[in-house]
């Protein structure tokens, strides 16, 4: 991967961004019930839905590693799960306002996708402990995967079954009385997510980019210490690393 | 080939369930402790929400809460002979599949779970419950619930046990992954548990999603368990 | 596979703990039938060559071809191959020496009647046919070792991997085990596979290790706790 495209896509990701939320500030229309609050949606939906999707391609990335035993994919499933639950905190923050927003809490319990999201967020938040815990390099790659793959699939799981346990009472953006969302509103939300998915990716670049370099360079600092420049202090890394570590391949 | 001579599933299933109920038998380290957890539990809640007689979703969720409690205890310690005497190496030297481990740890604990019901489920209804024509129908849905328990309970004690944090990480890993268990459990029993008499409000659905949920946590733990045996 | 195969072969073999190579550049050409012998300091990584061997540990590099499997791909042809006897005695505390072993058996798919017969036989050889009916828990550890080397070989491997096989044994206990594990023309046993037993066996007593062994493998601490690879 190539800085030049990252930086490309960054510009991309941003034009797209800013379009997006031109669009929801001076041109969508005003949510006929309500009002101004509503473009909260535009925001938070997005988040949701790009930060599930990266938890669900992580476990798929878990599952590569698992087949070709290729420690990129370990790599990736960790970026894509971390950058998820970055974005995860973001939707739980913009989920609450716009709950406190439209009925007056910061939290309803009635709200079953909110409450879905809590519980899969709660569970990817076990996953920095899990990694922690496994001393072993590979063994801590192997074992993350299955984490990753577990996870996967219980995310579609868990929205059905808290779906089923609760009353519908949240607004159904997409499900006003008739034929969904206005074309105007679809559009720009189907922007909005666009650009989301974009940052999203640009992060995860970024983020691997970032393992890649200080792979690199431990690397090269060991190579130093092997011709005998290094200082005479042990090598091993103090305390533990729960992110995979990447050396140039 | 030759060379690759393996051990009939059934019988390496047999060996290693025997041996886990031989084991448990002579020494009583798991089910007495998840028993004596439940019981305890119950008169913790009989003080804590103040109330003798429970009925509805209150009865649902204090059986179900101390049910996961208790299945937590036995969850934690179902694969820490292999770890502490060697049986994992000794395992992963024989000609076995691996997956037979795991379907032989679910199997021990799916037992221990209906063990543990049997004696507390009882002293649940003496303590607690007026009515009890809905425990008949209860009994499928604790079937339903211990394999979903079992199946998670051995991927997750699976996983734990071979890291620093063993006791720390299965009810934090466990916990999450069992909300939508826990959401279909008690549901279901929350309408059989109800003071006028057992209804049958969704329990279809509930037990669908059960089915559902046992179905593909039992497919990912058969299917990913033999990474967790690598060292 | 004929006979005249290599048992084992090592191509410049490594593995890591981490970042520190605990094994590296280790070759060996060991004939089948043949019984070699693993000298080098603590730390030298015998124990990890051994594992490595049984397939409980993966390599890091190099190539390794363990009775015509290659490591770590064809692993799971190796199962049930190898008579491993590590520091640990892979045994059960709350079963009793028998019942550990008839576990084994078992989990191995060996016939009953012979499986009760070889335990048996094995058993009164080591001198522990009485006291097979304890818990492991009550054993010491030289009875515990004497259970091990049992419970080693009762598939009758084709390959022996041992652990300083004679820790925690008296003299007597010494002299017994060599039925068992002893140099291949020793053992009282045949392989199941219709294979000679090839005999590996790590030792802090050169003089003994030279004298039992066809071959000697001697390790060394390997250098400082870094890599020495070049940046590529």
């Amino acid at each position: 991967m190539s800085g030049r495209g990252l930086k490309q896509l960054s510009i991309l990701t941003a034009l797209v961004l800013l379009a997006g939320y031109l669009l929801v500030f001076f041109w969508v229309p005003m949510d006929a019930l309500e009002g101004f609050r509503q473009k909260v949606f535009y925001l938070h939906v997005p988040l949701a839905i790009v930060a599930l999707c990266g938890f669900v391609a992580g476990g798929v990335e878990g599952f590569r590693h698992l087949r070709t035993d290729d420690r990129r994919h370990d790599a990736n499933s960790y970026v894509f799960i971390h950058i998820s639950v970055v974005f995860g905190v973001a939707t739980l923050i913009t989920g609450m306002l716009w709950a406190k927003a439209s009925w007056g809490h910061y939290w309803v319990w009635d709200e079953p996708t909110l409450v879905s999201f809590l519980i899969v967020f709660l569970l990817y938040c076990t996953y920095y402990p899990f990694r922690y815990a496994i001393e072993d390099r590979d063994r801590q790659a192997r074992y993350a995967s299955v984490f990753a793959i577990t996870a996967g699939a219980f995310v579609p799981l868990n929205f059905m079954a808290v779906r089923m346990a609760q009353s519908l009472i949240h607004p159904r953006v997409f499900a006003t009385s008739e034929g969904g969302l206005p074309g105007s509103m679809m559009f720009t939300f189907l922007v909005c997510l666009v650009g989301m998915a974009l940052l999203w990716v640009t992060l995860v670049k970024l983020e691997l980019l970032g393992k890649q370099t200080s792979g690199q360079v431990s690397k090269l600092r060991r190579a130093l210490e092997a011709e005998g420049y290094g200082n005479d202090e042990p090598t091993g890394t103090v305390g533990r690393r729960i992110a995979p570590n990447l050396e140039a391949q | 080939m030759k060379s690759a001579r393996m051990t009939p599933f059934r019988q390496a299933l047999g060996a290693i369930v025997l041996k886990d109920l031989r084991t448990e038998l002579r020494t009583m380290r798991s089910l007495p402790a998840m028993v004596l957890f439940a019981v305890t539990t119950f008169v913790i809640f009989r003080f804590g929400l103040d109330r003798t007689a429970l009925s509805g979703s209150l009865a649902s969720g204090v059986i179900w809460t101390t049910l996961l409690f208790a299945a937590v205890l036995g969850i934690n310690r179902i694969f820490l002979p292999e770890r502490e005497e060697g049986g994992f190496d000794a395992f992963r030297l024989a000609p076995v599949d691996r997956p037979v481990l795991f379907v032989a740890k679910a199997a021990v604990l799916f037992l221990y779970l209906v063990v543990l019901e049997v004696v507390v489920v009882p002293v649940f209804a003496v303590f607690f419950l007026q009515e009890w024509s809905g425990l008949v129908p209860l009994v499928v849905i604790l079937l339903a619930t211990n394999l979903g328990f079992a199946a998670l309970g051995t991927l997750i004690s699976s996983m734990a046990v071979n890291s620093r944090a063993r006791d720390l990480l299965v009810p934090l890993l466990l916990l999450p992954l069992v909300v939508p268990l826990m959401i279909a459990a008690t549901g279901a029993t929350s309408h059989l548990l109800d003071a006028g008499g057992p209804s049958y409000d969704k329990f279809g659905t509930w037990l669908l999603v059960l089915g559902l949920y046992d179905g593909i946590f039992c497919l990912v733990g058969y299917a990913v368990f033999e990474f967790l045996l690598e060292d | 596979m004929s006979q005249s195969e290599n048992a084992i072969r090592l191509r410049d073999l490594g593995r890591d703990y981490g970042e520190r190579p605990a094994l590296d550049g280790v070759g060996l050409e060991l004939p089948a039938g043949s019984s070699l012998a693993v000298l080098g300091p603590n730390g030298s990584g015998k124990s990890t060559l051994l594992r490595v061997l049984a397939s409980l540990l993966r390599p890091s590099r190099g190539e390794v071809s363990v009775l015509g499997c290659s490591l770590p791909r064809e692993a799971w042809k190796l199962r049930g191959q190898i008579g491993y006897l590590g520091h640990e005695p892979l045994l059960y505390e709350d079963l009793t020496g028998r019942e550990n072993l008839e576990f084994q058996a078992r989990l191995y798919g060996l016939p009953a009647a012979e499986a009760r017969q070889r335990i048996e036989s094995d058993l009164e050889l080591l001198g522990m046919g009485r006291r097979a009916d304890y818990r492991v828990s009550d054993y010491s550890a030289g009875m515990k070792q004497r259970i091990a080397i049992c419970r080693a070989v009762l598939h009758r491997p084709a390959l022996l991997l041992l652990d300083e096989p004679d820790s925690n044994l008296d003299p007597e206990g010494r002299e017994a085990a060599r039925a068992l594990i002893g140099r291949p023309d020793e053992l009282r046993w045949e392989s199941e596979a219709d294979r000679p037993v090839t005999r590996v066996a790590v030792s802090h007593d050169p003089e003994k290790a030279r004298a039992e062994a066809d071959q000697v493998l001697e390790l060394t601490i390997g250098g400082a706790p870094v890599a020495r690879r070049a940046v590529a």
